[in-house]
């Protein structure tokens, strides 16, 4: 699916159509890029639906360029255009984690690239969350290894927020756990290997994971009436 | 061959129900009755119980009338184990436990949520979507996954369902039907849009700050003539279900999954209906929903979902006949699915 676009370079190749976002292939510059950009949702009061894409737009933008000052890999970001809802950063050459870990599940798990993607995964959160940032989106599918280096890529700021209290980041921990035992159930306990990671990462662990048992015990108890 | 029949007892919260379901799905009965408080007022455990007391046993009789079957034509007795409030839960456990040994009949105790799904299923004929369950107790965004229905998104405090009930509250609105039904009719008449919290995080959502500062702004808007009570019914809605909508959105792109089903109580609001079928039609999926014989908690979906677990082997002993308050959705091995989905395995093999 090709769509010429007015006044841009290069065409836009539909990579996918997210939740809230369409995802194009194209060239900035030049370079091979993503051009990102928020739709609006009819089913939303228009009032609220502009307030919340113009909002998500610019923290996104903001904290993809602020995990990348604190030390965590994302896609450069190349441009902003508040008018039409777009972002156009850095085409990440590689698979996602979901990809990598279904393929476990049906291939058998190799251990030594599980440790090492674990690994890079809780050092990462845990280099974001002594920053002060919380990803707010913590899923597989956000995860990208890039090819040749297989460095850990994180995309989807579009959730993203600042926060340094220990229930911001422990719910940021949990909703990855859940992500991992919905969709990833079969490649063994991955998220004990990621919470190791955090600990030596972070500063704040104690706090945090401490939180991250009451949120989970909040979890379970959820479940109420029918 | 006779066809197999399930007499179903639902009893979680503030509706007793029973059903006579065959295992096609087709209906026989379904009788139920609601325990309606005065405005301004929530049910409570003890006078919710006693109402299902004194309503269950004239149900049971209007079930079979209705069906024009005998207790000799019943394969199997289900109840809901859970989740739910304990002592409504209780009544229709105990009359299941009694009949079972006065009728000499098999016991299959069935999660309340994943009875909502099933029934959801049969009845529109949605195969594998991903599922919204709203409703008074509940907020869940669920898909099937390896043997199980796994939870993607839920609510980080109380349900949606009673986030709307309690603010119905605040206003002294009717509870007859039920307040979510009131405050949809009155959002009809709202105009002005207030701005509300508007609380997704990931796939989980939150209603308990919406519901606070509804509960603590609302009386001074109203004195001021800032709005009407419409108003606040219209803004209340456009923000809650455009949440509920965005993270069941969040998860069919998680799981690739086109279809989206509703169930639950909160399911038979048709704005929360509309907003879904839109964001449905915009990535090329289908939207199924029910109305509120089948949305609202009732016996004969615990009676379907008790009758695939019985056809496919599986009963509960009298002494583990017990209920419980906390029942994960997830905790319950979806054995018949599991069978349909190995048997087309092998049926796409053969070809």
């Amino acid at each position: 699916m090709e769509i010429k676009a007015d006044g841009k370079e290069g065409s836009l190749i539909l990579l996918k159509q997210g939740a809230e976002a369409r995802v194009f292939e194209s060239t900035f510059v030049g370079r091979k890029s993503i051009v990102k950009e928020r739709f609006s949702k009819k089913y939303r009061h228009p009032s609220l639906d502009s307030k919340l894409t113009l909002r998500r737009l610019n923290a996104e933008a903001r904290c993809m360029t602020k995990a990348r000052r604190l030390g965590v890999c994302t896609p450069v970001l190349y441009a902003v255009d508040p008018v039409l809802h777009t972002l156009i950063f850095e085409y990440v050459e590689g698979p996602s984690v979901k990809d990598v870990f279904l393929e476990f599940g049906s291939n058998g798990v190799v251990e030594e690239r599980m440790d090492h993607i674990a690994v890079q995964i809780g050092d990462a959160i845990g280099k974001l969350h002594d920053g002060g940032l919380i990803h707010g989106d913590l899923t597989t599918s956000n995860m990208l290894i890039r090819d040749n280096t297989n460095q850990l890529v994180l995309i989807d700021f579009g959730l993203s927020f600042t926060s340094t209290l220990p229930e911001d980041k422990a719910v940021d921990l949990y909703v990855l756990e859940r992500a991992l035992l919905s969709m990833h159930s079969s490649c063994g306990n991955v998220m004990d290997r990621i919470l190791a990671a955090y600990r030596k990462s972070s500063k704040q662990w104690s706090s945090t994971l401490n939180k991250l048992a009451q949120v989970r015990q909040r979890g379970r108890k959820r479940t109420m009436i029918g | 061959m006779k066809k197999m029949i399930a007499l179903g007892f639902e009893g979680s919260a503030n509706k007793i129900g029973v059903g006579v379901v065959t295992l096609d799905g087709s209906i026989l009965s379904n009788p139920r009755h609601t325990y309606v408080t005065p405005p301004g007022q929530g049910f409570l455990p003890r006078e919710t119980a006693q109402h299902h007391l004194q309503h269950i046993l004239p149900l049971i009789k209007s079930a079979l009338k209705t069906a024009q079957i005998t207790p000799n034509d019943i394969d199997c007795l289900c109840y809901t184990k859970g989740p739910g409030m304990g002592a409504p839960l209780q009544v229709a456990t105990v009359v299941v436990r009694v009949l079972s040994q006065l009728w000499k009949k098999p016991i299959v105790a069935v999660n309340h949520c994943v009875a909502h799904i099933e029934m959801g299923r049969v009845v529109t004929g949605a195969d594998d979507p991903v599922v919204l369950y709203v409703s008074g107790g509940n907020t869940q965004v669920i898909a099937y996954s390896e043997g199980r229905y796994r939870i993607f998104g839920e609510t980080i405090d109380i349900a949606v369902g009673n986030c709307l009930d309690r603010f119905a509250r605040v206003l002294t609105l009717s509870n007859d039907p039920n307040p979510g039904y009131n405050i949809e009719q009155l959002a009809k008449k709202g105009e002005k849009f207030i701005d509300l919290p508007y609380v997704v995080k990931g796939m989980d959502v939150s209603f308990s700050g919406i519901l606070s500062y509804l509960e603590a702004t609302a009386e001074e808007k109203l004195k001021n003539n800032e709005c009407t009570p419409a108003d606040l019914c219209y803004s209340l809605q456009e923000t809650v279900f455009p949440m509920l909508v965005e993270i069941t959105e969040r998860a069919m792109a998680h799981c690739d999954k086109k279809d989206v089903l509703i169930v639950g109580g909160v399911g038979c609001n048709e704005r929360l209906q509309e907003m879904m079928r839109i964001m449905c039609s915009e990535r090329g999926g289908r939207l199924f929903a029910t109305d509120d014989r089948y949305c609202i908690d009732n016996g004969a979906m615990i009676a379907y979902t008790g009758l695939l677990a019985y056809a496919n082997g599986m009963s509960t002993l009298l002494e583990e006949s017990t209920f419980t308050q906390r029942f994960r959705t997830d905790e319950v091995l979806a054995i018949w699915r599991e069978k349909i989905e190995s048997s087309n395995g092998l049926m796409e093999k053969s070809v």
